[in-house]
């Protein structure tokens, strides 16, 4: 395995760096004329909220504002360098074309008020987008306005309680379906939407356990929230049995759309009976995910919900696009304006670069890599593979530390913090939570067979060295900017620091 | 005629098989996808043993696999895209192309070369949540970095490291005031942007938490006190005020509300365009619990309204942090206590942890748009964020006096201070007439209000900033002088 090193630059907070009197970028100066038309700033703002002191910002010239940054930047691992098998995250390339596109001034120099006459360029894509959405999860129509996964989820769940409000169940209907497997923010957004959560376990093929499932439902059941294929990346086959456990009972299937890439073009949510679909855009449509955001997450919704979408929809007469407003059984709105435009922008282009067969070829062969994946750790024999260990698995697989540990003490976190050393991203650990010392690992259609065996090498040498030098793997990582953090201390009550304003108070008090 | 054994004609067709499928195989290799090339992807089947890829779907329902071609285009070559996407485009017509003065919510700044460079850093760009933290120090510390610039910009202790907008951010605040309240009510002023309404409603209604709105001063536009006085009680969770408000003007009593709302153990939300802190007094200075705002003016561009950045600070209380909604990056130590690093603390308030009992069920957030801030803030530094304020308040002063100077124009309707944006009556003429007359004056004018505001009548919302020059600003009030002489159709 090849050496790796990463950057480290010791840069200090941009707060230590800089000098009174130093300008990074000097603001137009304001025309004198007009200076004499309005007269002394002074004048113009009420005297008790003009500010008395200037915000103690540091103050940096151009130049050391950019080595800062870029220093910074260096000190970052990211999809352009390599491996980053982040299960459920669909770290997959992301198209420099794409952004390419998302930076024309006739995008971003545009306002959202304008007059349609002057935005049919945009309403166009994000109409035609909308629409290939659709076509894509098998849903009727699809709103582009959530700004993320999670935002979409809670969108979701608000229709859920429009629809039950509209007919007339809301009081009874106060229970949201959640399997155990889920991803957190299922349950969160669930409880933001004002209902009670109700778990249902998985059964030993890591499926939702149906008989369990129709324990639960009653008439209280609002909806169902699953991923399928499922964080297990296993395609849940009662698909069928538990659409109609939820439908028979009244209530809705919603889709969380973490794990739309497996299945592109092969088969559709929508078909399954899915009423509520989101999208996680920054997964399935390779737009980058900018260190935590900002991404997109549209919802797709079947017929008889349409009319609870938020407002405004993009509308074509035939001739010219239009937002329209007038939509009486509306949830309203989840966030300012239309949703994150630019990021959706990349979607269009990225969606147009693959086109139906390319789309299709994704999915199929980020569920290749996974399973080649899946037999090549397996076969390594340190890593258990929980739940049917015959069975494929979609574009991800789980596999367990606990064996390991039991032998050698070393964790999946340990194992995570060795991988950074030989230059590969942890796979996502701890998740999902009915797998002990879970590892979860998402390749993605992006990564050649020759990286996807070098993260098997690394695996396997890991694995070695938890048991031969057992120290090496937990006090790793050392070829990273800074060794292992103390987290512990990072949330502490006495010790936190959440800003350096804090820091500085902090610093004052121990003197 | 030729008599072909079976034998041979069975191996003539394999090969035209054979062919067909490399072929196809070939056509289907895309620049994206490494291991759709035939032979790679032949010795990855062959590796799991199986011909197919489909054989890895036989765990899908025959009835839901999918048996035709979903109906998109084609695959199309780089070129091709860029074209078509570039001729979509092209048929708008931007801030480039004519002066725009529309603000509300979504403003026209310049943003730094520096800015723009910095966050196309790929390493920044396509980095996911720093989930591993010592091999993701860049995107912490300049996360770290953000927080701390909005606290001093703010006036505030703490600030977590982005949400969705602004809108989504007062929603989030309601929440939070909610639960440390245990009350069902906020207190919201009348002069509210109906997108943030209509947003903070949505997050309000499943928790059954009520908004009452505080009348205005007919005069001024600010906060009317008695009205606050009426309606404040023990039921109050919050007061919350906005800085500079909707409609541009300055809200001057912030430490009198602070006072009402504190005097009943309520929470003071204050909501703000951060651009305006190079000037204006912050909100910590004026008794502010929680703040929130729209990050976009610093650094990110309007990109037809999204994405955003919702800022998010409060004090320093424990408890107040408590219940923070979204991620909080901390500065702390190695292990060992020899180096400084940066991670992301206090999980346990968030969905994956706590999950239906998180605090908000926010993941993916704005990180780049709060690096964008970062680096915006760190580039102006305090001098530059004075002189924009001082430019942005000169400018719109200039116009709301040049467009007073005309007959048939009243600005602004309030006699209060303004920054940025200011309303325009057009008393007898229809605020559509007149914009759809300067549209063809190459000139794109302010947010029509007159529905959503019915009293204050034929209004328009203006919004003038550093980007537009003297001579944008005269050519928009000879434009008005012209239409409105003119006289109506
Ligand atoms: C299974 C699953 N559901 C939902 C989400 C939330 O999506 P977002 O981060 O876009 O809000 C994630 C993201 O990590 C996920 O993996």
């Amino acid at each position: 395995m090849k050496d790796f090193k990463q950057a480290r630059w010791n840069e200090p907070v941009i707060f230590e760096l800089g000098r009174q009197g130093r300008r990074g970028f000097i603001v137009p100066k304001v025309e004198g004329l007009i200076k004499e038309c309005v007269g002394d700033i002074g004048t113009l703002l009420p005297e008790k909220m003009v500010r008395k002191s200037s915000p103690e910002l540091p103050e940096l010239s151009e130049v050391e504002v950019v080595r800062h940054f870029t220093r910074l930047s260096q000190m970052n691992y990211c999809v352009d360098l390599g491996l980053y098998p982040l299960g459920s995250c669909t770290m997959k390339y992301n198209p420099k074309i794409d952004d390419l596109l998302a930076h024309q001034p006739s995008l971003t120099q545009l306002h959202p008020y304008q007059d349609e006459k002057t935005i049919q360029g945009i309403l166009e894509i994000l109409y035609v987008l909308g629409k290939w959405l659709a076509e894509i999860t098998g849903t009727f129509e699809v709103s582009l306005q959530p700004a993320a996964g999670a935002h979409g989820e809670l969108l979701g769940a608000l229709i859920m309680r429009a629809f039950h409000k509209l007919n007339g169940g809301l009081s009874e209907r106060t229970q949201l379906i959640v399997p155990d497997s889920a991803h957190g923010t299922n349950p969160a957004s669930a409880t933001m939407a004002g209902f009670d959560v109700v778990i249902v376990p998985s059964d030993k093929n890591g499926c939702i356990n149906i008989n369990a499932l129709r324990e639960v439902v009653s008439g209280k059941t609002a909806g169902l929230m699953l991923t399928n294929p499922n964080t297990l990346g296993i395609f849940e086959e009662n698909i069928e049995e538990i659409a109609e456990v939820i439908h028979e009972a009244g209530g809705l299937l919603y889709y969380d759309g973490a794990n739309l890439n497996a299945i592109l073009g092969k088969a559709r949510p929508g078909d399954m009976g899915f009423d509520i679909v989101h999208i996680n855009i920054h997964k399935t449509f390779g737009t980058p995910h900018g260190g935590g955001g900002p991404g997109a997450g549209p919802v797709g919704v079947s017929q008889q919900l349409e009319s609870f979408l938020p407002i405004p929809r993009v509308v074509f007469d035939g001739i010219d696009y239009h937002l329209d407003y007038d939509k009486p059984h509306t949830i309203g709105k989840v966030k300012s304006f239309y949703g994150n435009i630019g990021v959706l922008l990349r979607a269009y282009a990225y969606i147009l670069s693959l086109g139906s067969e390319g789309l299709k070829t994704a999915a199929e062969i980020s569920v290749l890599n996974a399973n080649y994946l899946l037999k090549k750790i397996a076969e390594i024999g340190a890593y258990d593979l929980p739940y049917d260990t015959e069975r494929v698995r979609k574009h991800e697989c789980v596999f367990s530390v606990k064996g390991l540990k039991q032998e050698t003490g070393v964790t999946a976190l340990n194992v995570s913090k060795r991988l950074l050393d030989y230059g590969i991203h942890a796979p996502t650990a701890y998740f999902p939570l009915i797998v002990e010392e879970a590892l979860m690992i998402e390749p993605t259609e992006s990564f050649k067979k020759e990286e996807l065996d070098r993260f098997v090498e690394a695996m396997r040498r890991v694995a070695e060295e938890a048991k031969a030098t057992p120290e090496t793997v937990l006090k790793a990582p050392m070829n990273t900017a800074v060794t292992r953090l103390d987290e512990v201390k990072a949330s502490h009550p006495k010790t936190m620091i959440l800003s350096w304003k804090m820091h500085q108070k902090r610093k004052k008090a121990s003197r | 005629m030729v008599r072909y054994s079976f034998k041979r004609l069975k191996d003539r067709f394999e090969r035209i098989h054979i062919s067909l499928v490399q072929n196809l195989a070939k056509a289907i290799s895309h620049p994206y996808i490494p291991n759709s090339e035939f032979k790679t992807k032949q010795s990855m089947l062959k590796e799991l043993r199986i011909e197919n890829i489909d054989e890895l779907y036989l765990d899908v329902p025959n009835q839901y696999r999918l048996k035709r071609r979903l109906d998109l285009p084609r695959t199309k070559s780089e070129s091709e895209v860029k074209h078509h996407i570039e001729s979509i485009l092209k048929k708008n017509t931007t801030n480039q192309d004519m002066p725009v003065f529309l603000g509300a919510g979504c403003w026209p700044h310049y943003v730094p070369a520096v800015v723009e460079n910095i966050i196309q850093r790929t390493e920044l760009l396509t980095a996911y949540t720093p989930y591993q933290p010592e091999i993701s120090q860049g995107v912490l510390q300049l996360l770290f970095e953000y927080q701390s610039l909005i606290c001093e910009l703010t006036g505030m202790d703490v600030a977590n490291s982005s949400l969705y907008d602004w809108a989504s951010a007062l929603g989030e605040a309601a929440r939070m005031a909610n639960r440390l309240t245990g009350r069902q009510e906020i207190l919201i002023p009348q002069i509210i942007h109906p997108e943030r309404y209509a947003t903070l409603t949505t997050y309000m209604e499943p928790v059954e938490i009520r908004a009452e709105k505080v009348k205005y001063e007919k005069d001024t536009g600010l906060f009317d006190l008695q009205s606050l006085e009426d309606k404040v009680s023990d039921k109050t969770a919050a007061v919350y005020v906005e800085n500079p408000s909707y409609l541009g003007f300055i809200e001057s009593q912030g430490e009198e509300i602070a006072n009402v709302a504190h005097d009943h153990g309520a929470l003071f939300i204050v909501g703000v365009d951060p651009i305006s802190l190079g000037i204006l007094k912050p909100p910590g200075d004026y008794g502010a619990d929680i703040v929130i705002g729209e990050g976009q003016p610093l650094g990110n561009h309007m990109n037809f309204g999204g994405p955003l950045l919702g800022i998010f600070a409060c004090s320093g209380e424990i408890a107040m942090i408590r219940q923070l909604p979204g991620r909080v990056i901390g500065m702390t130590t190695t292990q060992d206590g020899d180096n400084r690093g940066y991670c992301m603390v206090l999980q346990t308030r968030e969905q994956h942890i706590r999950r239906h009992k998180a605090t908000s069920n926010i993941c993916s957030n704005e990180s780049l748009c709060a690096a964008a801030s970062a680096v915006y803030m760190a580039l102006l530094g305090p001098s530059g964020l004075r002189d924009l304020g001082e430019t942005i308040t000169l400018r719109s002063h200039y116009a709301m006096k040049r467009l007073s100077e005309i007959e048939g124009i009243t600005t602004p309707i309030f006699q209060s201070s303004h920054f940025k944006e200011f309303t325009v009556n057009f008393e007898e003429r229809g605020v559509q007439e007149v914009h759809n007359k300067l549209l063809e004056h190459n000139v794109h004018g302010g947010k029509d209000i007159s529905t959503e505001f019915p009293e204050f009548g034929r209004t328009g919302l203006y919004c003038v900033t550093e980007t537009h020059s003297k001579k944008d600003i005269d050519n928009l009030a000879e434009a008005l002088e012209e239409i409105l002489k003119e006289g109506g159709v």
